[in-house]
């Protein structure tokens, strides 16, 4: 069986001025389909570089990036949304969510780019919610949220299309320890009912809670 | 993704920022508003001069010295006026079949006295039948009788002003006013007509030619029968006058023909109007696309969300391009209904009437205006790149 996710010797450089900055250098990795892998490395390693490949939401200048086997790198950018959109969960260090809407809103949010017809829209939203335990707070504004509800929306949001693989950028960053360990247990979780997460994180300790590792420095891998 | 989803998405994007919309939306709201209530009054101004001219009185024809034409100087027409009362013999020989009533008008201006009382007044001669084809409005007294017209008497029927500077309270009946130091005897009054009409001395057309040595009519005003056609009595007439006088030496036209004249200036004065005031459609649809790009920056962050989770950049296009359409659209209609209010209130002094073409020019405007300065910020947000745009605080 294909892996997930796989990166075939990707590499990205980048033209800052007359400088030329190499993000990433020759990185293969593969994440098998049920894996929790996490991504670690230190600030400017190329991790989040890394991510944003893995995510669909840059191109590398040069290798491959095949999800579910096939190459996306010649997508159109109307296609990777598509891909993104259907295959891909992310979950960002400050939550990125609409801060007017509602938590629900804010879940429903991938549904309105997908093909899933909207009169399914609200049952699967409150499926999602309810796996995070937030069935409680779906009308609240996600500004009237904790830090913890709000990643936990996050969540929901990133899993509400089903997506092959979960991607999630410091998700305890911006949270306290405790909070933070719980998160931590959802994501946990999560993979134990088969999902695929990727971790990326500065922090090797936390990094623990995977079933591997990749550490990334100076673009390579280690 | 349905075809409504980006009309919710930008309803509620806008009913979030309620103030902002509305002040978005207040130069949409101030140019539709001009450029209606303008059509509106002038319109209005229409409708006035078409209600002055019917209350002259209807089927009239009116004769007139040299070539009257736009464009033409019509002092040039009087300068070499060949009108006279030979003219009116001919009418009445040749176009009696058309014609009901006819009287000559001669005007001057003339320094109307009484004891040390003196005001410049306008003269006007008139037939006996001057009473029957305008609406005068005699309130005291009579108006001349034909006799009276053929035997050059010294009488005057005297309007309010006159009335009011010559005699103040007194009863100017049977009293004596001097123009030209020639004594003429009030017979009647008339009621307040308007300005153009109040300082005048109506007097026998005969007198006025045998006294102050007039030899040519102002013109001759006609009032066709009810049962003919307006256009075919006007013909009848030309080719009357035409046995004695070159076409261009005279101009008979109607009412119609001044109305129609009225209708152009008017169309032009509107449109200029209108014009200017569609400059503030321009500064409104300006505010919209400002607003708009301060609202894309604001929501770079949300930009790039919605592009991570899978929008295309044609939906994020489309996503404020129809904000931008609806602010102008909804800007639109609020001006089109404050327009409405401010006609209505006009209403208690001039006939104001908003013609449908207003109603969609202000649409289209509404909607093109919001279209064309909504592409510009709506293509700056769709070309933000997710990955930078995640990272915008």
């Amino acid at each position: 069986m294909n892996p997930v996710l796989e990166t075939k010797n990707v590499t990205k450089k980048y033209k800052l001025g007359d400088e030329e900055i190499i993000a990433l250098e020759d990185v293969s990795i593969k994440i098998d389909r049920g894996e929790f892998v996490a991504i670690v490395g230190k600030s400017g390693s190329g991790k989040s570089t890394l991510m944003h490949i893995m995510g669909l939401l840059d191109t590398p200048t040069s290798g491959e990036v095949l999800l579910n086997g096939t190459d996306v790198v010649d997508f159109s950018e109307k296609q990777l949304a598509q891909v993104r959109n259907k295959e891909i969960g992310f979950v960002f260090q400050s939550f990125n969510l609409l801060r007017r809407a509602s938590a629900l809103d804010n879940v429903i949010l991938p549904l309105r780019y997908s093909s899933v017809p909207k009169s399914a829209w609200k049952q699967k939203a409150l499926d999602m919610l309810n796996t995070v335990e937030l069935g409680n707070r779906l009308s609240n504004k996600s500004n009237e949220l904790s830090g913890g509800q709000r990643q936990r929306v996050a969540i929901a949001r990133a899993l509400v299309n089903d997506p092959s693989i979960v991607l999630a950028d410091e998700p305890t960053g911006n949270l306290d320890t405790k909070t933070g360990s719980e998160i931590i247990q959802i994501f946990k979780n999560l993979h134990e009912n088969g999902r695929t997460i990727v971790l990326v994180t500065h922090d090797e300790e936390l990094a623990g809670v995977a079933d591997r590792k990749i550490f990334i420095r100076d673009g390579k891998v280690q | 993704m349905k075809i409504s989803e980006p009309f919710i998405s930008a309803i509620r994007s806008l009913s979030a920022n309620k103030l902002r919309s509305f002040l978005t939306m207040l130069g949409m709201i101030i140019g539709v508003f001009s450029v209606v209530t303008l059509i509106a009054l002038v319109n209005g101004v229409e409708n006035f001069i078409i209600d002055s001219f019917n209350a002259l009185g209807s089927n009239l024809i009116l004769v007139s010295p040299g070539n009257i034409d736009m464009g033409s100087d019509p002092a040039l027409a009087y300068a070499n006026n060949k009108l006279d009362e030979k003219h009116m013999d001919l009418i009445d020989k040749h176009a009696s079949d058309y014609v009901d009533n006819m009287t000559p008008n001669i005007r001057m201006n003339k320094l109307v006295t009484r004891r040390s009382n003196s005001f410049y007044g306008s003269i006007y001669g008139a037939s006996d039948q001057a009473i029957k084809i305008v609406d005068l409005g005699l309130e005291k007294g009579r108006f001349f009788t034909q006799a009276e017209v053929r035997e050059k008497k010294k009488v005057a029927v005297i309007a309010p002003e006159i009335v009011k500077e010559l005699f103040g309270e007194l009863d100017p009946i049977g009293q004596e006013v001097k123009v030209d130091d020639m004594a003429f005897v009030v017979i009647g009054t008339t009621k307040s007509k308007g300005r153009m009409s109040d300082d005048r001395v109506i007097i026998p057309y005969t007198s006025v030619m045998e006294y102050f040595n007039v030899k040519n009519l102002s013109g001759i005003t006609i009032k066709a029968k009810d049962n003919v056609d307006l256009d075919e009595a006007r013909k009848q007439v030309k080719y009357a006058i035409r046995r004695d006088l070159k076409d261009d030496e005279f101009t008979v036209f109607t009412q119609k023909d001044i109305l129609k004249s009225v209708s152009q200036i008017l169309g032009v004065l509107s449109s200029a109007l209108a014009a200017i005031s569609g400059i503030s459609l321009i500064v409104g649809g300006i505010g919209i696309m400002n607003i708009m790009l301060v609202s894309v920056t604001e929501r770079t962050q949300e930009i790039g969300l919605k592009k991570a989770l899978g929008a295309t950049s044609n939906n994020i296009a489309l996503q404020f391009s129809i904000e931008a359409l609806l602010i102008g659209l909804l800007g639109g209609m609020l001006g089109l209904s404050l327009a409405f209010v401010v006609t209505f209130l006009a209403r208690s002094f001039i006939r104001a009437t908003i013609p449908l073409w207003g109603i969609l020019l202000s649409f289209i405007f509404s909607l093109v205006v919001g279209l064309l300065f909504g592409t510009y910020p709506a293509i700056t947000a769709a070309k933000k790149d997710p990955i930078v745009a995640l990272g915008y605080e």
